[in-house]
């Protein structure tokens, strides 16, 4: 029950949320340029042209009917027409944003995965030879350029050892429709293709490990500060009296309480691994939405920008969301009182 | 707050400095950090061939590996990479600067309004923050890159426009603990202006949560700063800088590797500088919970 | 007269800053069966080191045990290996913990943490209980704390719970193997003084009742007039003084149990329970 009703506030949340993120990309996409319909149309069209342009935009309406224009198309999903594609800009990114799912998934998941036993190996020997281990490839990880490690990681794997491959999702010689999920991965076991999984897995390493190191050290920092507090806690000297093993103590009495902060941050850090991804997509010529992006940007197609925009925003109030509920079942605190 | 003698504040400053020293990280951070500022400022005395700057060639030269004459050896059209990963210190650092100092102020400013006052400031002042923090920066600069011109001034303003909330939640937190302490009820008690608590008692309680903010972000704006002209959106050619250097000089990749790995590295050593100064400066103010 | 716990000669040195402190010189106690002791000491006393030492709860480092034996049963508990000390935790003694607020798991369920201590216990004891008896035993335990609706209490989290009910559920936990000597460290100190008496009167019947051995310790002389027969009063590390309870308060011999005695409250008409603020 009280679970119910902080879910009801969460969402109402993320609702505000997106529309002030909405309100947002309006005023950089119809206030900032001044004259949208001149921008798009390029410095030699007619004054008649522009005029018919801004009337077909709404252009010539009162900003605040623009911006009611504006949300009605979002809620309709309709995104406006691309002018480098030449497609609703919805279509776009719809195609190209199972892509980009795919990466930072299997990017939040290697982050998690490797991310917080580490955090526990350095928590667990604390001031020992694997803390500082733990300690120095988080630095490392969180210093390094992911641009430049996805160009390192391309060399070193992909030309110099020849172990992966460096650009795509699969291979050009193969042939495979993702229509179920448009997940490579889970649309090939669907269908049964075993040869297709193995390869679009071969080729999601690289940049997901490239995408992935930052997360990864963050959290492992975070989980190890985490597991020392906890660890100081008087419920652990507790169970420790009460005669409950050691490793127990470790994976369960101490893992779960420690594991509320560093989710909710890697919800928040969830922004910039969306940024991260427009970088690493473009080094591994991932199909991606942020690639999609990042050709748009440079063709000056203010619809197509605006609607990669609103979908990471959406993208990423989603994963709180999600984070947020799971924070909810892992500490009954949360749910309880309804607040972090 | 509490009067203290010089006498006891030099030996504070000094036992802070004393404990700084002895910590391996924080010295080599700060030491990193001093050298690379430095260098960028004397960056025209200091390298070899400061003309390199600027759109010259030298075809004879072109590609030339790391030797004793060009320490990182030489680009596409033969000019010297050291000199120019050397100026291009100076575009990442302003950058930085220019972010925080925008970023900073305004940051703790509105979220010691939003921690202090409460009610419809801070439901405002959070809610916007929470609006903000759903874009990436990266994605922001994108978006205005697109609308305006790709150039560095306007990459610094979108970036600036969204890293404030990073400032303004840390302020906050640590503004809502200090208000329900005795001495700021003290100070409230004795009739102190708003003004007065805001900037005289808890400002200074937040200082050192700035300071070690600050280092890390240096780093961390530098890496968002380096990933956008990566992306051909920075400043623009022929200007040196780091992150159009890697991405250019990955063309010719891995046969000329010194081209884009150099100055690659240089951005990492300048966000480790920062980095590892940081991390320092938290164990020293005993700061946990700033990331 | 064989003691169940009998401390002999215990020195204990502290380490922290490079710089090495003795904060046990020589302390000896007895706590016979079916007895029930109390150690009393203002904060820095020693008598929290000394329980400690006792439970196997010291760090080493930066606690080192200088010299001196902790007999359980006839058995020197420091030539035990850590395994073997281990099963004797929350079995053959276990522990009250003082803070309800902060000795609870706040992400499990009072039957989850109850459950997993019984598990463990009988695995050390060699016995073995279908998860349906272990519950079942919690619920047993929970009502013999006088809780009024086990079955809720044991579903709940401990944020649910009040202090009371949380110092209720410690005390629970400690029951749950019947052990045959329980340390109790100023429990209720961080209740009111409403609820530490009733937690205090429930502890002192469930001991009577079920032949426990107690060791409480504490810092309130009221506390020890309540709960014990016998006195061992800790000043600086050392024991000062030692006495039947009715003595100690009636005639005591050293300065130090003098001034602790003029420190309490005396209120006409107040509560049974003097309280020393720390």
């Amino acid at each position: 029950m009280e679970f119910l009703s902080f879910l009801i506030k969460r969402v109402l949340w993320s609702v505000l949320v997106l529309v002030g993120l909405s309100m947002v990309i309006f005023v950089i996409a119809r206030v900032v340029p001044g004259d949208p319909a001149r921008m798009a149309l390029g410095p030699r069209a007619t004054p008649e042209q522009v005029a018919t342009m801004q009337a077909e935009l709404g252009l010539d309406q009162p900003i605040l009917q623009q911006y009611a224009l504006f949300i009605e198309g979002l809620t309709r999903g309709d995104l406006g027409k691309s002018l480098l594609t030449e497609r609703p800009v919805n279509d776009d990114i719809r195609e190209t944003f199972a892509a980009t799912f795919e990466l930072v998934l299997c990017t939040m998941i290697l982050a998690m995965g490797f991310g917080v036993p580490l955090g526990m190996i350095a928590a667990y020997w604390k001031d020992k030879w694997p803390d500082t281990a733990v300690r120095f490839f988080a630095i490392f990880a969180a210093v390094t350029p992911s641009f430049f490690l996805a160009l390192l990681l391309q060399i070193l794997a992909g030309y110099v050892l020849h172990l992966l491959p460096t650009t795509g999702r699969l291979p050009n010689s193969m042939e495979f429709e993702a229509s179920w999920t448009g997940l490579l991965l889970i649309d090939s076991l669907i269908s049964g293709r075993l040869d297709v999984f193995g390869e679009a897995l071969r080729h999601l390493l690289l940049p997901a490990l490239a995408l992935a190191a930052a997360t990864m050290g963050q959290m492992a920092r975070l989980t190890r500060a985490s597991m020392i507090d906890v660890s100081r806690q008087d419920y652990i000297e507790a169970a420790r009296a009460f005669g409950i093993p050691e490793w127990l103590r470790v994976t369960k009495y101490m893992l779960r309480p420690s594991f509320v902060p560093p989710l909710t941050i890697m919800g928040l850090e969830f922004a910039s691994l969306i940024g991260g991804a427009f970088v690493v997509e473009m080094v591994f010529a991932w199909p991606g939405m942020a690639a999609y992006g990042i050709r748009t940007i440079l063709q000056k197609d203010l619809n197509a920008v605006m609607g990669v925009v609103m979908v990471s925003g959406v993208f990423f109030v989603l994963v709180n969301l999600a984070i947020d509920v799971l924070v909810g079942f892992v500490d009954p605190r949360v749910r309880i009182r309804g607040r972090r | 707050m509490t009067e203290t003698t010089p006498d006891l504040m030099l030996s504070n400053a000094y036992q802070n400095w004393y404990r700084f020293s002895r910590n391996p990280t924080a010295m080599i951070g700060l030491v990193i950090v001093v050298l690379c500022v430095t260098a960028a400022i004397l960056a025209p005395y200091i390298t070899p061939f400061p003309d390199h700057v600027g759109a010259v060639t030298n075809f004879r030269a072109r590609h030339l590996p790391p030797s004793a004459v060009n320490w990182f050896g030489t680009d596409n059209v033969g000019r010297d990479i050291f000199t120019r990963v050397i100026f291009g210190l100076r575009i990442s650092l302003l950058l930085a600067v220019v972010v925080l100092g925008i970023a900073i102020p305004t940051g703790t400013i509105l979220g010691m309004a939003a921690g202090y006052f409460g009610g419809w400031t801070e439901i405002i002042i959070m809610r916007i923050t929470d609006v903000a923090l759903a874009i990436p920066p990266l994605v922001m600069a994108l978006a205005v890159a697109a609308v305006l011109s790709p150039d560095l001034l306007h990459s610094m303003l979108a970036i600036a426009s969204l890293w404030w909330t990073w400032h303004t939640r840390m302020i906050y937190s640590i503004t809502r603990q200090l208000r329900t302490q005795e001495f700021i009820e003290a100070a409230e008690t004795l009739g102190a202006s708003k003004f007065h608590i805001l900037f005289r008692e808890i400002l200074p309680n937040c200082v050192s949560a700035i300071a070690v903010k600050t280092s890390l972000d240096c780093g961390f704006v530098i890496l968002v700063g380096a990933a956008l002209s990566f992306l051909g959106l920075g400043i623009q050619p022929p200007t040196p800088d780091l992150g159009t250097m890697v991405a250019q000089g990955a063309s010719f990749l891995p046969d000329f590797w010194w081209e884009s790995v150099l100055p690659g590295c240089a951005i990492l050593f300048l966000a480790l500088g920062f980095n590892l100064l940081g991390d320092g400066l938290r164990d020293l103010f005993d700061v946990e919970d700033v990331r | 007269m064989s003691a169940l716990l009998s401390v002999r000669d215990l020195s204990v040195d502290f380490t922290t800053y490079g710089q090495t402190h003795q904060v046990l010189h020589g302390v000896s106690l007895d706590v016979p069966a079916h007895a029930q002791i109390a150690l009393v000491g203002e904060s820095g006393s020693g008598k929290t080191v000394t329980m400690k030492a006792i439970m196997g709860l010291l760090r080493q480092p930066p606690a080192h045990i200088r010299s001196g034996q902790i007999f359980y049963d006839g058995r020197d508990l420091l030539t035990l290996a850590d395994n073997e000390r281990l099963a004797l935790r929350g079995t053959a003694m276990s522990m009250v913990f003082q803070d309800p607020m902060s000795s609870l798991n706040p992400v499990f369920t009072i039957a989850d943490q109850m459950g997993t201590i019984l598990k463990y216990a009988d695995r050390r004891l060699g016995r073995s209980r279908s998860a349906r008896d272990r519950m079942a035993r919690v619920h047993e335990v929970l009502a013999q704390v006088r809780m009024r609706d086990p079955e809720r209490i044991s579903a709940s989290y401990p944020i649910m719970l009040s202090g009371g009910m949380r110092q209720r559920v410690l005390i629970a936990m400690a029951l749950l193997s019947e052990p045959a000597l329980l340390i109790a460290d100023e429990p209720g100190t961080a209740l009111d003084v409403t609820t530490q008496a009733q937690i205090l009167r429930l502890l002192k019947d469930l001991v009577t009742q079920r032949g426990l051995a107690l060791l409480m310790i504490t810092h309130n002389l009221g506390v020890v007039r309540e709960t014990s027969s016998y006195v061992y009063v800790m000043n600086k590390g050392r024991v000062v003084e030692q006495a039947e309870t009715a003595t100690l308060f009636a005639n005591p011999q050293s300065d130090y149990t003098k001034s602790l005695i003029a420190a309490v409250p005396r209120l006409t008409g107040g509560t049974r329970y003097g309280t020393v603020t720390p």
